[in-house]
């Protein structure tokens, strides 16, 4: 019996969905009793091919109904399953989180919003403060961090305003002298109600401005998963053209944003010179994207149908002029960077998350390669051209400390300029534009679709919910930082507080992607 | 190891701009808006309906760059009626300026008669500013970032990001403005010495932007205290904030152009 098989017949009670197609009408929704979604997660987490790739509440008329999306890495394939809450009889359900870690953003998410309790969870604290949360009570500024006793040790507190021009979180040191014994991330302040907003609106319009505004950083990626979305709740797949063009704006977003990372961490650590070449290159690139779309960050050019901004032949050659630009000079510029011993040795062995510690926290994306664990939704789960005209085989590193998480970046600048020219090659063949955006067809009533992405920082699922009536009623996003927040925790532990600067830049995590 | 690095200086070459009011962005930027009237009602009404934000008024036709989040679509709709010009400079010390009606002059109104006497005064050499972000979506926290960088070189005019607000003079805050901030920013802000200034930085900041139906935010802030500059922008170009402070310290002048036309 092969692996797959294998998989099927465990989860049989759950519905699998080809992730091409990514959408289920609502009657197919398998509902479990608590005791058997427990058992399955509980089950499939135990290989590692396997990771929860969203897991939340919604309301509907009988109460709070859990759903939850599981991604096998190595089949490609996604499993659905559901729990109304109560339904059993139960209101404390045992946690998933005590045997899987990676659980406890979920866990402690469906606290905050429902207040549904979890026995024996190791971890159960306000996750984000969101204005919707059941217990209004709970105030942020009596946050339970935890703490330890000891004469030699003591507290720093850092946020939530940080020295430089940055979103606000609060982190929470305990130190022994000068070394990191324990850091808590507090977050929450970002909070805007995304969520709701998105389902309140009928304006389709409104709702992928606000997906474009989830992470500025990440406008492309997040409007990307909206449209995908949309277009599968209303079975109308983008052209070839689009889908094309979508995937050259996301590598144009991950190039430009890893080359801001290089540089910002080249700062921290005072070298000059990789800094400010860096600084450059990313301007160039995002010049392009403003070229393109009138926008330096790509906000207007990813919508649901279609697009107001085709590459045309002139933007064609300015892009891969562009390209080539930035392949030349930062080949110089990582040639540097790996020759200074001073530069590698503030990098090396700094600030390591365990492959163990990635696995068991959910980490995703590049903080995940750099630990040598595979997870790029471009490889697992491939969608547009992904998949088929570019097989994407990941960039990899092993020590899972500040220098393989750069050299992710150092990699993977290059892979994507390598694609966006695979791209327009592609696009060259094909003679028609993409249409121009529609924010008006019907959607499927009564439906479930989601939609993954890779961004630069890691995989991005959407999930969306129609009425009857066939109107998005619930919206479910989750960006890469929900998982990877715990991993910089966990990797700053040991080190100098003096090294947390340049630990935090290496995953440059986003502060409003996860407060929503 | 020498040579590498002379290699990546080489390539590098000069980077800063040296006159920042010669730069042209792309005709593709969207800057401030042009409407050229009179636009028919129906049409006005139905750009209304669409706009997002709810930035556009129909009757008498107006667009609130302030609300505006730059998304095309109006002018998509009513090509011939709207058209979103490369014009960076959206900023002013008004509000109401911020507010485009049909047939405008071409220029936003800086309204340099209303910035407070003590700015220029005080820091029209030195400027010195912390910034907060309170909800804000990171695309104007790193163009603020990219202001100061290599090509921008906000800095050489004595302007600054400071990491305290002991040493700053005044706050840039951008995003909308969450109630889980609201706190931090007006301990922030009061931590600054007096005379300190205020400064939106990006729609959402001036207006809440498209967050502004949201339950989650909390502007009260912005009702107690008095703000000297507002800057649109979704996000705020480097272009568009170093020209906004500049012409707050009166270093850069609006009013003459704006009066030549
Ligand atoms: S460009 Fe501005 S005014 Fe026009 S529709 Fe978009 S948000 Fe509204």
């Amino acid at each position: 019996m092969g692996m797959n098989a294998h998989w099927d017949k465990t989860m049989n009670r759950w519905l699998k969905i080809d992730p091409r197609e990514g959408r289920v009408s609502l009657n197919e929704l398998p509902r479990l009793a608590y005791a058997e979604l427990y058992d399955d997660l509980n089950r499939c987490l135990q290989d590692e091919n396997f990771h929860v790739a969203s897991y939340f509440g919604v309301t509907v008329p009988e109460g709070v109904l859990l759903i939850c999306l599981v991604a096998d890495d190595a089949s490609g394939g996604v499993w659905l399953a559901s729990y109304l809450y109560g339904e059993g009889g139960e209101r404390i359900l045992p946690s998933l989180t005590a045997v899987h870690p990676a659980l406890h953003v979920f866990e402690r998410e469906m606290t905050e919003n429902f207040g549904i309790c979890f026995a024996d969870s190791p971890w159960n604290k306000p996750l984000r403060y969101a204005h919707d949360r059941a217990d209004r009570r709970q105030s942020m500024n009596c946050y339970p961090f935890y703490a330890i006793e000891g004469e030699a040790l003591h507290e720093v507190n850092v946020g939530p305003i940080h020295a430089g021009i940055i979103e606000p979180g609060c982190f929470r040191f305990i130190c022994n002298g000068e070394q990191i014994v324990h850091l808590e991330i507090m977050l929450g302040y970002q909070h805007r109600g995304v969520e709701r907003l998105l389902r309140e609106t009928d304006n389709r319009l409104r709702q992928t401005l606000l997906c474009e505004s989830v992470a500025g950083d990440s406008a492309v990626a997040h409007g990307s998963a909206y449209a995908m979305l949309v277009e599968r709740l209303g079975q109308r797949p983008a052209s070839e053209v689009l889908e094309l063009e979508r995937a050259i704006a996301l590598e144009l977003e991950r190039i430009a944003v890893h080359l801001a990372d290089t540089g910002a961490l080249c700062m921290d650590i005072g070298y000059q010179l990789g800094q400010v070449a860096c600084e450059a290159l990313r301007t160039i690139v995002i010049n392009t994207t403003q070229a393109w779309c009138g926008n330096r960050f790509g906000k207007g050019l990813i919508r649901p149908g279609g697009s107001f901004y085709p590459l045309t032949d002139g933007l064609r050659t300015l892009v891969r002029n562009n390209m080539e630009e930035v392949r030349r000079r930062f080949a110089e510029v990582t040639d540097d960077l790996l020759d200074s011993a001073s530069v590698l040795a503030r990098f090396e062995d700094c600030g390591v998350l365990t492959r163990t510690q990635a696995l068991r926290i959910g980490a995703v994306g590049e903080a995940a390669r750099a630990s040598d664990l595979k997870r790029d939704v471009r490889a697992s789960h491939p969608w547009g051209p992904y998949g088929a005209l570019i097989v994407h085989e990941p960039v990899m590193a092993a020590g899972g400390d500040v220098f393989s998480r750069l050299k992710i970046r150092l990699g993977e600048v290059m892979q994507s300029i390598s694609y966006v020219n695979t791209l327009i090659d592609r696009l060259d063949e094909i003679p028609e534009k993409s249409p121009r955006p529609d924010y008006t067809f019907p959607l499927a009533p009564s439906a479930l679709a989601f939609s993954m992405q890779e961004g630069w920082r890691g995989e991005i699922v959407h999930v969306g919910l129609t009425d009857a009536g066939g109107r998005l009623c619930a919206y479910k996003l989750k960006d890469p930082s929900l998982h990877n927040w715990l991993g910089l925790a966990l990797a700053v532990r040991g080190e100098g507080i003096s090294d947390f600067p340049i630990c935090n830049k290496s995953f440059n995590l986003s502060y409003c992607g996860h407060d929503l | 190891m020498l040579v590498s690095k002379l290699k990546v200086l080489r390539s590098h070459g000069k980077q800063f701009i040296p006159d920042l009011q010669g730069v042209k962005l792309p005709d593709t930027f969207r800057g401030r808006p042009r409407i050229t009237g009179p636009i028919p009602s129906e049409l006005a009404g139905e750009l209304e309906r669409i706009c997002p934000v709810g930035a556009i008024t129909a009757e008498p036709f107006s667009l609130d760059t302030g609300r505006c989040v730059f998304c095309n679509e109006c002018a998509m709709r009513a090509p011939q009626h709207i058209v979103f010009t490369s014009d960076y400079r959206l900023s002013s010390a008004d509000r109401d300026a911020l507010v485009v009606r049909e047939n405008a002059p071409e220029a936003i109104d800086f309204r340099a008669d209303k910035v407070r006497t003590c700015i220029h005064r005080l820091f029209g050499r030195a400027l010195k500013l912390r910034e907060v972000s309170a909800g804000g979506d990171n695309a104007t926290e790193m163009e603020l970032n990219a202001s100061m960088n290599v090509n921008f070189d906000f800095s050489r005019f004595g302007i600054d990001f400071v990491a305290s607000p002991r040493h700053a003079d005044g706050v840039v805050l951008t995003g909308p403005l969450t109630e889980n901030m609201a706190r931090a920013l007006e301990i922030c802000y009061n931590s600054i010495p007096a005379p300190r200034i205020l400064i939106l930085a990006g729609s959402d900041a001036v207006s809440g932007g498209l967050f502004a139906d949201s339950p989650a935010l909390q502007r009260d802030f912005l009702d107690r205290y008095p703000v000297d500059l507002y800057i649109p922008g979704n996000p705020v170009h480097p272009l568009t904030f170093i020209d906004g402070i500049m012409t707050l310290l009166g270093h850069y002048r609006r009013e003459p152009w704006l009066q030549a036309q």
